[in-house]
């Protein structure tokens, strides 16, 4: 079944006077459980993408469907609403509150989810999140008192605390040692295959583009090739 | 998201940089601290000032006896014979609004001391409340007496310029002056009181009981009367008279006991010629003036159609001053404490600014992980009223001991004020809303994936 289906989506900018068009129509469908890499080099709209499928911007036109629900066109509270309970993001330079403690920076999406969980079920909550990424015995710890692999896990733990089906990772590993990086795209293969979680990675390294089941390539705003494994290839729409 | 959630999140926001926070509120501090102190001390001085204002006889009522006419002629206000002692001891018993009241007599008459003689502007038979009344005080010896009264003991207080007239640079206590050729032991010196508001010298006075004046000096207890009108009525009839001769030559051969008891003169009781009370405050005047009215048109027995006959006076003029003076103190403050707070408002909104500007990146996350952009706007403004309510405890609990310093080291009166302190409160909490709203609203606005890239 599909989790995200994008309809000839197009996105201009308009500069005062002219248009600058990014996306040129792309048409796409991500299954459910699946873990899609998204390759581009900078430039090619790969980023305008992402924000796209985060609900974070709105494409010009085209249509799209997340989860049975075409999302181009509500308004920001909705899309706010559906980034809480639908989308968990993970970015490269982890974006964590600083001074504040693990487990707080894992919580604080459940501040905007509708108020019925009490600060101690959220903090519960955060805090088997924390046990599941592996820092049980980092729940008090502040970001600058933790590693960079420790931040993206951090990161990762508050990206699924509202179970979100899908999760968007960019540049997950761009600021990790190749070490931490193995074991974060490894994470990553776990959660999706034991959690079903569709994973969205956004990178432009072919080696993390290869712990991917399919990878997408982008230039200069449309879909170049999407080789999907699983089912016989979709012929992707140009334009 | 539930506001204690927020306001939680606010203060654990703030404590992440206590230094900036502290110096944030220092603004609002320094302003609900001075509104505070100023508050406090000023409404001190303004309850002093109108103590003062008070003792100069702003809620002094004078209470005259209406007039007569004989023959056409009329004696003006006051010469009308019928405001008894009883009266202005019913006022002082009946009338709530009436903190005290004193009868007066006067005269004016020669006092002499040795080779030397004065004509003071004033000699008063009262009772000891006229000091309370007109806000007098004794310089040294004593007080009037009840005893005094009853006896109309021969004893006198002097006013600062009679005394220094008659006695230079002594001191007049239990010395003898005379008056009207009637010695009278002197009890007590007044303390100088200087110019009343029409420019008469108030220490120029001798008080002494009024049944002494009345029934030892008095022959014509008439000052106020028109002296042409020279008529028998102002022989008082006292029996006491006859031991101190008032010097006024009988027109009548004196009766003899005999002719006395044949023609009884009716009973009569002794006048006096005003009465001073005092309101319990400028503001009870009103009710005063009321309450007297009643009880003495009910004591004169006066028809509901007939006018009185007698009339009452306040101090309007200077009731208005001191309201004036007052308002006018009030408005000074709120002007200082207006000024104060808005600048400290500016301090926080520029605060706020800087604070949304670095924390663009933490925006643009909340938002990403769901936060709407009025749960954006309404955790800054939760900081900033916060960060504004910190600042207004701490501004109220310095202003109120600066204040209490004050009165501890330079003895100002200070009064504590509620109201002062929940306004300061309230308005500490408006300006937090006030100049937090913009910042804020700029924080709402952030576009996301622009606030997630900014560096």
């Amino acid at each position: 079944m599909e989790l995200i289906t994008l309809k000839n989506i197009c996105k201009t900018y308009n500069l005062g006077d002219i248009d600058v068009p990014v996306l040129k129509g792309v048409s796409l469908d991500i299954m459910n459980g699946e873990m899609v890499a998204l390759m581009g080099a900078s430039g090619s709209g790969k980023s305008t993408l992402m924000n796209i499928l985060g609900c974070l911007d709105r494409p010009t036109s085209g249509e799209y469907w997340l989860d049975g629900e075409e999302v181009s066109r509500i308004s920001s509270d909705r899309r706010a609403l559906i980034r809480n309970h639908k989308i968990g993001f993970v970015f490269q330079n982890f974006n964590l509150l600083p001074r504040t403690s693990a487990v707080d920076n894992v919580a604080m999406p459940l501040a905007y989810t509708a108020g019925h969980l009490s600060s101690r079920e959220a903090r519960k909550r955060a805090e088997a999140m924390l046990e599941k990424v592996g820092l049980a015995d980092r729940m008090e710890h502040v970001p600058s008192q933790l590693s960079g692999g420790q931040q993206q896990r951090v990161a990762i733990a508050r990206a699924l605390i509202n179970h979100p089906p899908v999760l968007f990772a960019d540049e997950p590993t761009g600021n990790l040692d190749s070490h931490t990086s193995a074991e974060v795209l490894k994470m990553f293969q776990d959660l999706n295959r034991t959690e079903n979680i569709t994973i969205i990675l956004v990178t432009h390294d072919a080696h993390v583009a290869g712990h991917a089941q399919r990878v997408i390539h982008i230039s200069d705003g449309l879909i170049n090739d999407g080789v999907y494994c699983a089912a016989p290839p979709v012929e992707e729409d140009v334009r | 998201m539930k506001l204690y959630v927020v306001v939680k999140n606010a203060l654990r926001t703030l404590l992440r940089n206590p230094m900036r926070a502290m110096l944030t509120a220092l603004g609002i501090v320094i302003g609900v601290g001075s509104v505070i102190a100023m508050m406090e001390i000023g409404s001190g001085s303004s309850e002093a000032l109108k103590k003062s204002i008070s003792n100069m006889g702003a809620n002094m009522l004078m209470i005259f006896p209406g007039m007569t006419s004989t023959g056409g002629v009329s004696g003006g206000m006051g010469s009308a014979q019928n405001l008894s002692p009883e009266d202005c001891e019913a006022i002082i018993r009946e009338c709530p609004a009436v903190r005290t009241a004193a009868p007066t007599v006067r005269v004016r008459v020669q006092v002499v001391r040795g080779n030397r003689n004065w004509v003071p502007n004033q000699v008063q038979g009262t009772t000891s409340a006229y000091l309370d009344v007109r806000g007098n005080t004794i310089e040294e010896g004593s007080p009037i007496s009840e005893r005094d009264i009853l006896n109309c003991n021969r004893v006198c207080l002097l006013g600062k310029t009679v005394a220094r007239e008659l006695f230079g640079d002594e001191s007049p206590v239990n010395q003898e002056v005379r008056i009207k050729s009637i010695t009278f032991r002197v009890i007590g010196v007044l303390a100088a009181k200087g110019a009343n508001m029409m420019g008469m010298d108030q220490d120029d006075i001798i008080l002494a009981p009024w049944t002494t004046v009345k029934y030892r000096i008095a022959g014509s207890s008439m000052t106020t009367a028109n002296q042409s009108q020279s008529s028998s009525t102002s022989s008082t009839g006292s029996t006491r008279g006859v031991l101190y001769p008032s010097g006024s030559t009988s027109l009548y051969p004196e009766k003899s006991s005999t002719q006395t008891a044949n023609t009884p003169l009716t009973m009569r009781f002794a006048t006096v010629d005003m009465i001073l009370a005092s309101a319990v405050s400028p503001e009870a005047i009103p009710d005063a003036i009321k309450q007297i009215t009643a009880l003495l048109r009910e004591r004169h027995r006066l028809h509901p159609q007939a006018e009185d006959d007698f009339s009452i006076r306040d101090m309007t003029e200077m009731t208005n001053t001191l309201s004036s003076t007052t308002k006018l103190m009030t408005n000074l403050l709120l002007c200082v404490a207006m000024i104060s707070l808005v600048v400290g408002g500016v301090g926080i909104m520029n605060i706020m600014l800087v604070s949304v500007t670095e924390r663009t990146r933490e925006i643009g996350l909340r938002m990403a992980v769901g936060a709407r952009s009025r749960d954006i706007l309404l955790q800054f403004l939760v900081e900033s009223i916060v960060l504004c309510l910190v600042g207004g405890i701490i501004g109220i609990m310095l202003g109120h001991g600066g204040a209490i310093l004050v009165a501890l080291m330079l003895g100002w009166p200070v009064s504590t004020s509620i109201p002062a302190i929940v306004a300061a409160f309230m308005v500490s909490a408006a300006v937090g809303i006030i100049f937090g709203y913009y910042p804020a609203w700029k924080a709402s606005r952030l576009d996301p994936i622009e606030a997630l890239r900014y560096e």
